[in-house]
């Protein structure tokens, strides 16, 4: 597509949409057409083992004296949730991804991963949103979201307008078509009025950097119209959002305008030292993410949800045994989680095997069973009708999985 | 209206204003900026009238030219090009010994550690930290123990990027610190890599910054040899029988010949293995026998450990690699810099990073030629590019990279008034993507525009300019940040403005400038106008 498409023209289709149809036009338009993912990247690696639970292994309360969580009790209304004979949810999660498993939105994928064995976080992340077969040297000019974009975009039809909500443009959006990026983290009153914004478009008319410079004070507006609503919901009902959750909700009227592809990112799991059960460390952040992710549902609205997939992910799972500190250190497999309207969820998907110290990959953590090239490979393709030419362009050496969950 | 104009640029050195002083001082900007806002929709003869003192007004190519050479002009370099005109203005560019930083700067650097460090007692003091950290039972301790290791290396990189970015505002030797921070980039490293956070400092002070205006050769050599490098691309651990390729591929990727040089996977492969035995030792040297013992180089923490390089006879870019051990190294490394391909490479590098995207071939050819003709004198190559017609074509086109474009505004906002707190410089820089040292992956950061073009990028620059503007920026506070100083905006309708930015605003700037309704709105617009994004 990129003899096609160039990065600049793209830009300009994109910002001449944005032109002619304003702020609020742009915010409640009828959506562009087309499903909607967002990629989650938990940066850490989480410990998986202590969000889906494994409570039917004698074993996992052998290897975590301190910090296991406590077997699902079916009368109790708290504590973790059994989801089957074998997996509950830790109570962090109980109300938020409890409720979305209950409604079949949400299906849990263990024994997920990279073939990656650095156990290095910079190594790992970087393979897994480059994407590229393994042995090979990375290209750091093409991730596999990048690849995305280009295998969708045909012809003279642009491809779906990708975001990422970060400071930085994330590796896994490398390619030759432009991505704006914004973090949403920050609150704040937005930097620039209506009037303020069109003086400053203002003096790049008729100049090379018309179109960026438009979008981006767009994008800014769009945010601070975002933020106005969030303080509407507030007062309204009183709840203080913050963290993940206040991104959710920005990322959701975002992405239920324009943008279809999106990437986010979420810090602080790199639980080593006094990781918690029931509570701590990792409970407050898995809450947070639960209901950032709940909330990114219900902003989007029933019928839009439908037309969405979220593939949470991060670049390894923990050792299965505690450490010295309470904590657990880098590991292997770890779970992804696929979340939406439409998915076809209620149940953990994907390769299994019984969890047991046999089991363990080396003796300390999680096997991999489902590549995750595979596992988004086979969920693009069946989102987008990718043919196979795509789906190896997107992941190329790779066979998608059929998980069956879109 | 020339007193009106007048009487904040007399104020402007003010530090610090009691409280009524500066409501009558903000009210007199306002009343300036509404007379320079007027000025500018008034004619030429008008506006050089108000701007002190007067024929103070530089030729628009000579400003362009200027914002080229440096990261933006300030008034001591103004007042020094105004003296010597171009080609003598270059020369004194050119020659490495340029005029020494003003005292307050240069005094700020001195108290840094980083200006003190003595490398190997630090590598060596760090070593022992680690293992006296391995030993620990695991516990508070042990955790607060590794808090202060990396609260430390924190500390020294951070020192690393504020000397980096203080000397970019403020060294009159501007060109000089447009090559340390080209070659900083072009020898890419990372700080977070290793142990690199203790030594980019010292990377940049002893391998790049005497080598920036030298011969290309010895800056190769400077970087070869420095542990920065052998760390961040891994050749301290090539050994003969254990081969790592990584450095090898990227000296003549990256750094000398670019991809599609015409150089062959086994050239890579021949070049690991001269570079085998080239490393890092920061405790005692090894038990060598006799002929090897001789071979043995130690200079600080560099090291060529003989015992690990492999000695057999070399074919590397079709000819025969003389020398033996350290001598080898060298003897290919001047083999690989007199290749042609060396010349063109280093030449286009640099005219995409001064000139254009896409420069023009005859202008690299010419480079090109000089850098043959001179063996790599990197002073001579860059007289063929600032004097030459294609650069003047090209100027006033260039979207400034996050770098030039932060440090620009502020040398035109703050002029050569020193900051004492350079946080808020680091965190823009990294908000924009372009912070020193933070570039995860050895190609560096792009030279070309488009990747610093984005939207979100361009509303940053744009946010970037409105905390400048308000004065909002923290620059002035204590370097702790214990003590917030509130400095006011800037006053940004100076003599410099008058002299270099006013003259050649283009029309629709004028009409966003005249429709500003505050003095630091107005600084806002300015700082995001084309006319100080591009260059």
């Amino acid at each position: 597509m990129s003899e096609t498409i160039t990065r600049r023209r793209l830009l300009t289709l994109a910002a001449s949409s944005l032109a002619t149809c304003g702020v609020a036009g742009r915010l409640y338009a009828a959506p562009a057409q087309g499903p909607r993912f967002l990629l989650v990247f938990l940066r850490g690696g989480y410990d998986a083992t202590n969000a889906l639970v494994p409570f039917s292994s004698s074993f996992y309360y052998e290897a975590r004296p301190h910090i296991a969580i406590a077997r699902p009790d079916p009368a109790a209304v708290s504590g973790a949730l059994a989801l089957d004979a074998d997996w509950a949810l830790a109570p962090a999660l109980r109300d938020t991804l409890g409720a979305l498993y209950a409604r079949g939105e949400v299906a849990f994928v263990p024994f997920a991963g990279t073939d990656d064995l650095s156990r290095s976080h910079f190594e790992t992340q970087d393979s897994i949103e480059l994407g590229q077969p393994s042995g090979t040297a990375h290209d750091y000019r093409s991730g596999f979201l990048g690849r995305l974009v280009s295998a969708l975009a045909s012809g003279q039809s642009p491809p779906p307008p990708p975001i990422a909500f970060t400071d930085a443009l994330p590796l896994a959006f490398e390619g030759p078509i432009e991505v704006p990026n914004l973090s949403l983290r920050d609150g704040g009153a937005p930097p620039f009025d209506a009037r303020e914004s069109q003086l400053l478009a203002a003096m790049y008319a008729g100049r090379p950097l018309e179109s960026a410079v438009a979008s981006g004070l767009e994008l800014r507006q769009q945010v601070a119209a975002a933020m106005a609503a969030e303080m509407r919901a507030a007062s309204r009902n009183a709840i203080n959002t913050k963290g993940f959750e206040l991104q959710a909700e920005r990322m959701a009227r975002l992405m239920s305008g324009t943008y279809r592809i999106g990437f986010v990112d979420v810090g602080g799991w790199d639980t080593h030292v006094n990781e918690g059960a029931q509570e701590g460390a990792l409970a407050a952040n898995l809450s947070g993410l639960g209901r950032g992710l709940t909330t990114f549902a219900s902003a989007l609205g029933s019928e839009e949800w439908r037309n969405t997939v979220v593939v949470v992910l991060s670049e390894f799972g923990r050792t299965f045994r505690e450490n010295g500190d309470r904590g657990t250190d880098h590991g292997h497999g770890t779970v992804y989680w696929v979340l939406g309207g439409a998915v076809r969820g209620g149940r953990i998907a994907g390769e299994q095997v019984r969890v047991a110290r046999a089991t363990l990959f080396q003796d300390r953590d999680w096997p991999v069973l489902n590549d995750y090239r595979g596992l988004l490979g086979g969920l693009f393709r069946a989102l987008w009708g990718l043919s196979s030419a795509r789906c190896q362009q997107v992941f190329p050496q790779t066979t998608p999985l059929d998980l069956g969950l879109v | 209206m020339t007193s009106s104009l007048g009487s904040p640029i007399r104020t402007r050195h003010r530090r610090v204003a009691s409280e009524p002083l500066r409501a009558v001082l903000g009210l007199l900007m306002l009343g300036a900026l509404t007379l320079a806002v007027a000025a500018c929709s008034a004619p030429r003869a008008r506006t050089a009238a108000a701007a002190p003192p007067p024929g103070a007004q530089l030729d628009r190519a000579d400003v362009l030219w200027l914002d080229r050479v440096g990261f933006g002009i300030d008034t001591p370099e103004l007042t020094r090009f105004e003296r010597l005109g171009r080609a003598r203005f270059l020369a004194e560019q050119l020659r490495s010994s340029a005029a020494a930083l003003p005292a307050p700067i240069a005094a700020q650097i001195q108290s840094l550690a980083i200006s003190h460090l003595n490398l190997p007692a630090t590598l060596a003091d760090l070593e022992r930290e680690r293992r006296a950290i391995r030993f620990m039972a695991s516990g508070v301790e042990r955790q607060q123990a590794r808090q202060e290791l990396n609260r430390q290396g924190n500390e020294l990189a951070y020192q690393a990027m504020r000397r980096e970015l203080l000397r970019a505002v403020y060294s009159p030797a501007q060109l000089k610190e447009q090559m340390v921070w080209f070659w900083l980039n072009h020898f890419s490293v990372h700080q977070y890599k290793g142990d690199l956070r203790w030594l980019v400092a010292d990377y940049e002070e002893r391998a790049i910054r005497p080598n920036a205006l030298g011969h290309f050769r010895d800056l190769v050599l400077a970087t070869l040899e420095h542990p920065a490098m052998l760390e961040y691309l891994d050749n301290r651990h090539n050994a003969l029988g254990h081969v790592n390729e990584n450095y090898a591929r990227e000296l003549m990727e990256l750094h000398t010949l670019g991809v599609g040089a015409g150089y062959t996977q086994e050239d890579v492969e021949v070049l690991a293995r001269v570079l085998t035995g080239v490393g890092i030792n920061a405790g005692p040297a090894p038990r060598l026998r006799g002929e090897l013992r001789a071979l043995y180089v130690r200079r600080g923490v560099f090291e060529f450990n003989p015992a690990r390089h492999d000695f057999s006879p070399k074919i590397l870019l079709g000819a025969r690699v003389q020398g033996r051990g350290l001598a080898e190294v060298e003897n290919a490394v001047t083999l690989i810099v007199r290749e042609p391909a060396c010349a063109q490479f280093i030449s286009r590098e640099l005219a995409t990073y001064f000139v254009a995207d896409d420069p023009p071939p005859a202008l690299v050819a010419a480079m090109a030629r000089t850098f043959e003709e001179t063996d790599g004198d990197i002073a001579a190559v860059l007289r063929t590019l600032f004097l030459s017609r294609e650069l003047d074509t090209a100027l006033g086109g260039k979207l400034k990279d996050p770098m030039r474009y932060v440090i620009s505004a502020v040398r035109l906002a703050y002029d050569d008034r020193p900051i004492s707190n350079a946080r808020p410089l680091i965190g823009w820089l990294r908000a924009l993507g372009e912070a020193p040292f933070d570039r995860q992956t050895p190609d560096g950061y792009p030279l070309t525009e488009s990747s610093w073009s984005s939207p979100g990028q361009m509303s940053r620059r744009f946010e970037i300019a409105r905390a400048i503007g308000r004065g909002n920026d923290h620059l002035f506070d204590s370097e702790d940040q214990t003590i917030p100083r509130t400095a006011g905006f800037p006053q940004l309708s100076s003599r410099l403005y008058f002299a270099t930015v006013e003259p050649y605003l283009a029309p629709r700037t004028r009409a966003t400038l005249g429709q500003a309704e505050s003095a630091p709105e107005w600084n806002t617009f300015l700082l995001a106008s084309p006319e100080l994004n591009y260059e």
